[in-house]
């Protein structure tokens, strides 16, 4: 699946300058980027819609219990990558694909791995807030309902853990039982992060999560990744390169379903290689 | 006027025309139903008059007044009446007579200038009996075993005393002869059954069969009793009659055994006849029809269109829903199921008789008589299941309704927004549980959308059940006391052919014109009824998932 153009995401022409602010101020935050193990990773990787090619032999390692930002600009094939790792892609009909996706070093597009145990595994969250029309407990507890877990305490633990988590607890643990869809559209998107970190998966996939938010909500957001990755490692795409460099470690750049560039965040927006990359970055094209 | 017409006035002005036109209808419908079928239990006044023949001579009337029309003087003239004046135009009145038995007509026009001294009497007595209908006359006596036991002023009282008694002697021999010669009835029935199906096993020996006799014997002794019993009931009954003065002044005799309700009408004040009203309207809606459907209640019919409704829900929501939820989440996108999906849409118009004619060949014939053959061979030749029957009838609904359940689940299978389903799919859920857990819950309210039209459609049905279940008179209920309760195969009454029967096949036109309308009237309550129930139960599901119209 194409991202979608997004026209609310800031123009990254207006905001170049923004962006290496946004790096000082993280390097201040962030003393030790020692290297890490690698969890996810591709390996020459090609999709195709069809008759279309989609991603053009993309090879990544992505670090284990860090944030990765992918950006570039709308059709570069960066939704598509992300939802290979979970196996989101296997809903599209006509969807091909050659190479490997390999998490903790086995290929998740082998025969033998079950897709609802790996997407257990590997939770998403996608650009629009899409909770059930259920409860907000039972939001949160649908994917342990699935996985069977009825014991009345062990759900209102997890549960009240996971809205910790996704620092929505305060907000709405006075009615738990009200529909998820009452919330505001922030509230939500957080909701439907606390109903992936309820399972506990290693990795957690965010499809453009804040696009459909208004600022404040997505600095909560936002905020909520950097507490988050101690735990998880996080893969998010972003149309908006400000919010790469405030909550990413690593970045990688697209574009025409190639992987131009990746590198550790500080290098990829200061001393970027490819002549492309900095086109982007400085607002040049996108 | 063309700046008028650029406007989008007249564009305005049609388009309103043609709701107000369509309400119009609407209500000329319901409010033609319900006035002509509701005026029929109103207590009407009997009239006492005096009509002058063709040749001259004078005859008393006694009847109630049931229709009035304007009618041209000519005709009359040249149909032999003599009317004096030169006016073109007069009224003439359609008086139901009653006493079938006495002067052989029921009901005949007459008309006005020829009709003097018309008077309301209040001693006029209105008899309903069991049989021939009404019964008009002022009361002279009532009698004991044929002695007069009150005369003139006192007999009224006396005889309000005695239809009482008669009516719950009346009573007891009605539920006697239902209940427990029926019951009688059915064990016999089962012996025999018994009896033929060890027969057919080959394992009816002398033990069996002095068995069997034995049992027989038992029930026919209590037979014999309940036949005693009856008897002694019915000379009971038999003993009050009363007599009256019909208007062509002979004195007649009717025994109250055969007598239902006796009132004076033109005695009632205005609280009696609101009184005596509901009582007639709940008669209607509670009793079994009497005279070939046209006295009497509508029990029977009304109880067989809902309970064939509902079984109808039943068999086509599970159907529809499952062939929904396959077309559209499972069959993928091909050439196969574009047809297939043509073809559902189609068989939503096929002709309603065609299926009846379809349930008549292929249920009735072929499935059950293979079921007969099968599992009720002791009965055989009487046919159990192979013959029509309101599983059959239901059944055909349920086949007519399938298409409008399919598009209508499918329509609310597409609505569910995608986001969700990946939601419920990133989490862990295979597309069964996705389907269970989010997406049947959200669709919950668009298949009961599928369910009212199938009711509606259902409901109103007629034609095809002529074919395969509905009678003019069922015996019997298919729900009732007897084992296995639930009995899919009788026949059953439906309101739908309850109008039709009334008003074309009956003997006596003229008095089962009102019931048709209160039979209308009552069916689109019925309707209504089963309407609401199951719009009522869509909002509340929708009520649930009301957020979600903003995603």
């Amino acid at each position: 699946m194409m991202s979608t153009p997004n026209m609310n995401a800031p123009s990254p022409k207006t905001h170049a300058i923004d962006v290496s602010a946004a790096l000082e101020r993280k390097a201040g935050q962030e003393s030790d980027q020692s290297a890490s193990s690698t969890c996810l990773a591709t390996k020459n990787l090609n999709l195709y819609y069809g008759a279309t090619q989609a991603l053009m032999n993309v090879s990544v390692q992505i670090p284990r219990q860090r944030v990765t930002a992918f950006i570039g600009p709308s059709g570069c094939g960066k939704s598509t990558l992300l939802r290979c790792f979970n196996r989101m892609n296997d809903l599209v009909d006509n969807c091909r694909i050659e190479g490997k996706v390999l998490l903790d070093n086995d290929d998740i597009y082998d025969r033998s791995v079950k897709v609802a145990l790996l997407r257990r595994r590997v939770g998403m969250v996608f650009q629009k807030p899409n909770p059930f029309p259920k409860s907000i407990y039972d939001n949160v507890a649908y994917g342990l309902r699935i996985m069977n877990v009825n014991d009345k305490r062990t759900l209102d633990d997890t549960v009240e853990r996971a809205l910790r988590g996704a620092a929505l607890w305060d907000e709405v643990k006075d009615r738990l039982n009200a529909n998820g869809l009452s919330l505001s559209g922030g509230q939500q998107q957080r909701l439907v992060i606390a109903r992936a970190i309820a399972l506990e998966p290693e990795v957690l996939l965010l499809d453009e999560p804040c696009s459909a938010l208004d600022p404040i909500a997505t600095a909560k957001v936002e905020e909520l990744l950097y507490e988050l990755k101690d735990r998880f490692t996080i893969v998010i795409v972003t149309h908006n390169m400000q919010q790469a460099a405030r909550v990413s470690d690593y970045t990688a750049f697209m574009h025409m379903g190639e992987m131009i560039e990746f590198a550790d965040t500080n290098t990829f927006f200061t001393q970027p290689k490819n002549e492309r990359t900095s086109d982007y970055i400085t607002g040049r094209f996108g | 006027m063309k700046e008028w017409v650029n406007s989008g006035k007249p564009w305005i002005w049609g388009t309103a025309g043609g709701l107000a036109l369509a309400l119009v209808m609407v209500f000329g419908v319901l409010w033609l139903t319900a006035a002509r079928g509701l005026i029929y239990f109103w207590p009407s006044q009997v009239v006492e008059t005096t009509f002058i023949e063709k040749d001259g001579s004078k005859v008393r009337l006694i009847g109630e007044i049931k229709e009035r029309e304007e009618v041209a003087v000519r005709r009359l003239v040249e149909s032999g009446f003599k009317i004096p004046g030169d006016e073109k135009f007069t009224t003439r009145y359609l008086l139901k007579l009653g006493n079938r038995d006495v002067s052989g007509f029921d009901f005949k026009w007459y008309p006005e200038p020829l009709l003097t001294d018309m008077t309301y009497p209040k001693d006029i007595l209105t008899v309903e009996r069991h049989e021939w209908g009404n019964f008009y006359g002022h009361l002279k006596s009532v009698k004991e075993n044929g002695v007069v036991v009150a005369e003139g002023e006192a007999a009224i009282a006396e005889l309000d005393k005695r239809v009482e008694r008669a009516r719950k002697l009346f009573y007891e021999i009605f539920r006697t002869e239902k209940h427990d010669i029926g019951n009688i009835n059915y064990e016999l029935e089962q012996l025999r059954l018994k009896q033929r199906k060890l027969e057919l096993d080959g394992k009816f020996d002398e033990a069996a069969k002095q068995d069997l006799q034995k049992q027989r014997e038992v029930s026919d002794a209590r037979f014999a009793d309940i036949q005693a019993r009856l008897e002694k009931l019915r000379t009971d009954i038999a003993r009050d009659s009363l007599s009256a003065e019909v208007m062509d002044g002979r004195i007649v005799d009717v025994p109250l055994a055969k007598v239902s309700e006796v009132y004076r009408s033109n005695a009632m004040g205005l609280f009696d006849k609101i009184g005596f009203y509901f009582s007639k309207l709940y008669a209607f809606g509670t009793e079994d029809p009497r005279e070939a459907n046209t006295e009497g209640g509508i029990f029977p019919a009304i109880f067989g269109t809902v309970m064939m409704v509902i079984l109808m829900s039943i068999m086509v929501m599970p159907l529809g829903v499952m062939a929904a939820i396959y077309m559209r989440e499972y069959a993928g996108h091909g050439p196969l199921i574009r047809i297939i999906r043509i073809a559902v849409n189609n068989l939503a118009g096929v002709p309603s008789i065609v299926y009846g004619v379809f349930g008549l060949g292929f249920f009735i014939y072929f499935l059950g008589g293979n079921i007969d053959q099968l599992f009720f061979a002791e009965s055989l030749p009487a046919p159990t299941f192979g013959s029509p029957g309101i599983l059959w009838a239901s059944l055909t609904l349920a086949l007519l309704t399938l298409p409008v359940v399919i598009v209508a689940t499918e329509e609310g299978l597409s609505r569910v927004p995608r986001s969700l389903r990946e939601g419920s799919l990133a989490l862990g859920a295979t597309k069964a549980e996705t389907l269970w857990l989010t997406v049947l819950p959200m669709t919950a309210p668009a298949m009961m959308t599928g369910l009212i039209l199938a009711v509606a459609r259902a409901a109103g049905e007629t034609a095809p059940l002529m074919l395969v279940g509905v009678v003019k008179l069922a015996p019997s209920l298919p729900l009732d006391g007897y084992f296995p309760y639930l009995h899919l195969e009788r026949q059953f009454m439906h309101l739908g052919f309850h109008i039709y029967d009334v008003g074309f096949q009956s003997p006596n036109v003229e008095a089962a014109r009102p019931l048709v309308y209160a039979t209308a009237f009552l069916l689109v309550l019925v309707i209504v009824v089963l309407n609401l129930a199951a719009v009522g139960l869509r909002n509340r599901l929708r009520e649930k998932y009301r957020l979600l119209e903003g995603m």
